[in-house]
């Protein structure tokens, strides 16, 4: 029977070192499969993160062969198989053992954007076409392989002043959903430091549920933003009036 | 070593982060108790998020005649008359305002021409029913209630498992387990706990289940004293994928054929025209997995073992729009382009109709301070679900149970905590690491799940059964001496090997039951007794721990009121 090599990262927060494993390959074969046949055969302690194995729940990110990937989507045969296939927990979170990380802190970012609030003495009717827009971010699985590849968190580790790709979809969601009425201007330049944000367009690249995360959501909040802070023509009218934008 | 453990403190406990538990929360907390919630994976990642086609909630936004008796009459009838009809009742009825209120908390479900929400057909149900968001609803779902929660704040307990309820005297005190992350133990005093737990799938091989689908709540519930009941009524769901090997049990929506999609088998036959040829591929889940299962035992099954699912006749975009998972699911995993040919389908197990019983009105099991909603429950569904009464049953009933439970906290004190109770589960959780003999906890579970898949599955029988309990006896006492490797921290083999003891137990209530009914109602067959018995129609098998030993007690079904009698009266009355 045909097998292939996997080097997987083993070790937790005080460090490690990546291990190889041999592996029967079966045809269809996904990475995880993989990872589940050495759970069984070899290290049975080996620690991983899975649920519905469908690409659905978005809990099974790790990087293979250095990209961040879903190892439920990632088919063996789609890999060269003539050379190891590495796996390693997401770099942008710490490490807590083996392909476990901590993600806790995406949650806390979660808790700072105002949730949906609609607008009062609505209709609750909506047209398929304003609704097809907000779908398209409400797709996300939270994978957090935008956050993983995300050069502001992953290299320059700005965790504290940037919410990251995916809770820019996650306020693109709202703000562009056809009842809600509040803006979230404010949060995304101060509290989620949309401004770090120099589109390199990578975040859209990982995305496994195809999200144009840049180019639908990222670009129109940076233009809300622009709109509501810098347009000098209304800073202007601003001024003049001393009025406060509500 | 270490058995130290911390502590928490709440007024109503919810185990379990799905659709159910969730609702609970929200509705707890809006009656301003404290509120806790534990789950097993990350928030946000239980299994409510693989549902798929639609919650099922009379609108009568697409078919104007659809009103609350016609789903009633349908879950009845899907259920074979086995259902609580007040449970059907209450769901019917309240369903309609728990999607609205979805709606209102964020939920963006796809729209009629007119704007409202878009509704289609699925099995059983009489009319266009399901809201929907592409045959992604489940997700919907669980993303629009855990962003209401969390800024409502709840306290969430992620990767946590529970393993004992705690009691003082009859009523529940709370609950201990560990935290998965570092392995420490952690102990929630509580006046209320709310099991939202969901199923047992992963007992068999083949299953749309997670791994979380360990029947915890289930056997939690048993070993406090609970009933469970109707554990012999196990869903396979028509349509799982079957090739490749590592995608078997994949979950293959039934909206599929709810936007046209025709089975065939191997010759090209449209064989739902021979098993029932009224409704065809838009028959009750049970009479198509058995449907398509027979072709396949009979010589008529495709290459891989399936039946040919076929949704390429509609326009690529369509499919494309109203099926975007699955598309992308077969064109990635299988190298199928469904937009230009069949799909390979086959039966898989999918959902647990039985459950913790439990009262229709407050969701209250049978120990003070105990309930139960979503999947861990029963009564709803009888012999057989409805596809899409699975999530509006999580919010009818999640919704129920939450406010039921923080009622009952407010009118009670903080029960004691029994010290003798957590040091029992506490050596309990610590024995595996001691033993040097035992086996792995991954060959255990893979014998448990050949066990289930070969003799307790869509069609049963005596000797299978009997046998299945004979294997699940010795199952047990492997798992008694189940060994671990490594340290407690986040170690899969030593969680695994506590889920086996869940699995284990619900199980021999699945087989016991089963073997039990003789007689074939909805999704159990028994193929030595193939019709409906009209003396087990009127009565149910609850299982409870007497003694140290699982026994079966037979119960009458309540018998419905006259005017809801009325109704199937009506229907089948000449025109």
């Amino acid at each position: 029977m045909a097998e292939a090599t996997l080097s997987v990262f083993r070790g937790d927060q005080q460090g490690g070192t990546a291990v190889d494993y041999r592996v029967p390959l079966v045809p269809g074969m996904v990475v995880l499969d993989a990872l589940h046949w050495i759970q069984a055969h070899s290290a049975p302690d080996l620690a991983l993160r899975w649920n519905c194995k469908a690409g659905r729940c978005g809990s099974c990110s790790a990087e293979v062969n250095g990209r961040p990937r879903l190892t439920c989507k990632t088919r063996m045969d789609s890999l060269p198989l003539d050379q190891p296939i590495t796996v390693f927990p997401m770099k942008a979170f710490p490490v807590i053992k083996d392909l476990v990380t901590d993600v806790s802190w995406n949650f806390t970012v979660n808790k700072k954007i105002p949730p949906f609030s609609p607008r009062r003495d609505i209709a609750w009717k909506m047209d398929q076409r304003d609704v097809d827009r907000v779908q398209e971010f409400r797709k996300c699985i939270e994978c957090f392989l935008c956050q993983d590849v995300c050069h502001v968190l992953r290299d320059h580790c700005k965790q504290t002043q940037f919410g990251g790709p995916r809770f820019f979809v996650r306020t693109a969601s709202l703000e562009m959903h056809p009842l809600d009425g509040v803006s979230r201007a404010q949060v995304v330049k101060d509290e989620l430091g949309i401004g770090f944000c120099n589109i390199t367009k990578c975040c859209t690249e990982v995305c496994p549920e195809d999200i144009h995360i840049t180019d639908n959501a990222i670009i129109p909040l940076k233009e809300r933003v622009v709109d509501e802070y810098y347009d000098p023509l209304l800073m202007l009218v601003r001024k003049i009036r001393g009025a406060q934008k509500t | 070593m270490n058995s130290k453990y911390e502590t928490h403190e709440h007024d109503v406990l919810i185990i379990g982060a799905g659709g159910a538990g969730l609702r609970a929360a929200i509705e707890a907390l809006a009656q301003g108790v404290r509120v806790g919630v534990v789950c097993k994976s990350l928030l946000g990642k239980a299994h409510t998020v693989m549902a798929e086609g639609g919650i099922a909630a009379a609108m009568a936004n697409v078919d104007t005649s659809d009103d609350w008796r016609t789903h009633f009459r349908d879950t009845m009838r899907g259920g074979k008359f086995l259902n609580n009809w007040r449970m059907a009742q209450i769901h019917a009825q309240e369903a309609p305002d728990r999607v609205r209120e979805l709606e209102q908390w964020g939920a963006l479900f796809d729209r009629t021409e007119s704007g409202d929400i878009l509704q289609r057909a699925f099995g059983g149900h009489t009319f266009k029913r399901l809201c929907h968001v592409g045959d992604r609803t489940g997700l919907e779902m669980i993303r629009t209630l855990q962003d209401r929660g969390v800024h409502l704040g709840i306290d969430v307990y992620m990767e946590c498992t529970i393993t004992r309820l705690l009691k003082d005297g009859d009523r529940i005190s709370g609950a201990f387990g560990y935290w998965r992350e570092q392995g420490r133990f952690v102990l929630f005093r509580a006046k209320s706990v709310i099991i939202c737990t969901g199923g047992i799938g992963k007992a068999w091989k083949i299953t749309s289940n997670s791994w979380e689908y360990t029947g915890d709540g289930m056997a939690l519930a048993y070993e406090a004293g609970a009933e469970l009941m109707d554990m012999e009524f196990v869903q396979f769901h028509p349509t799982g994928m079957v090739w490749p090997p590592g995608v078997q049990g994949i979950l293959v929506t039934e909206a599929v054929r709810g936007e046209g999609g025709i089975l065939r088998n191997k010759n090209g036959e449209r064989f739902m025209e021979r098993y029932d040829p009224k409704k065809l591929e838009l028959s009750t889940r049970d009479l198509v997995a058995r449907s398509i299962y027979t072709e396949v035992r009979e010589g008529r099954g495709t290459e891989h073992g399936g039946a040919f699912l076929d949704i390429s006749h509609k326009s690529a975009d369509y499919i494309k729009r109203k099926l975007p998972s699955m598309y992308h699911q077969f064109l990635e995993l299988a190298d199928v382009d469904i937009t230009k040919g069949p799909m390979e389908v086959g039966p898989t197990c999918h959902y647990m109709m039985g459950g913790i019983h439990v009262d229709a009105e407050t969701a209250q099991a049978s120990i003070p301070g105990l309930f139960a909603a979503g999947e861990a429950a029963v009564g709803l569904h009888g012999s057989n679900r409805l596809g899409g009464n699975s999530l509006s049953d999580l919010l009818v009933f999640g919704r129920r149970a939450g406010l039921a439970a923080a009622q009952h906290a407010r009118q009670t004190e903080m029960p004691a905590i029994d010290a003798s109770q957590i040091e029992e589960a506490v050596q309990q959780m610590l024995a595996p690491f001691e033993q040097t003999d035992g086996g792995s906890p991954y060959v255990i579970h893979q014998d448990l799940q050949s066990t289930m898949q070969n003799l307790v599955g869509i069609f049963r029988n005596e000797e299978d059964l009997a046998r299945a309990l004979n294997e699940l006896e010795g199952l047990k006492t492997r798992t008694a001496r189940v060994r671990v490797e490594g340290s407690r921290l986040f170690n899969p083999g030593w969680h695994l090997a506590w889920d086996l003891r869940s699995m284990l137990t619900v199980s021999e209530a699945v087989t016991r039951s089963a073997l039990t009914r003789r007689e074939s109602r909805g999704a159990h067959s028994r193929i030595d007794y193939p019709g409906l018995d009209d003396a087990w129609g009127k009565k149910h098998n609850v299982v409870v721990k007497k003694a140290g030993a699982m026994t079966l007690v037979e119960t009458p079904v309540p018998e419905m009121p006259d005017d809801l009698k009325q109704l199937f009266a009506e229907e089948s009355a000449p025109k």
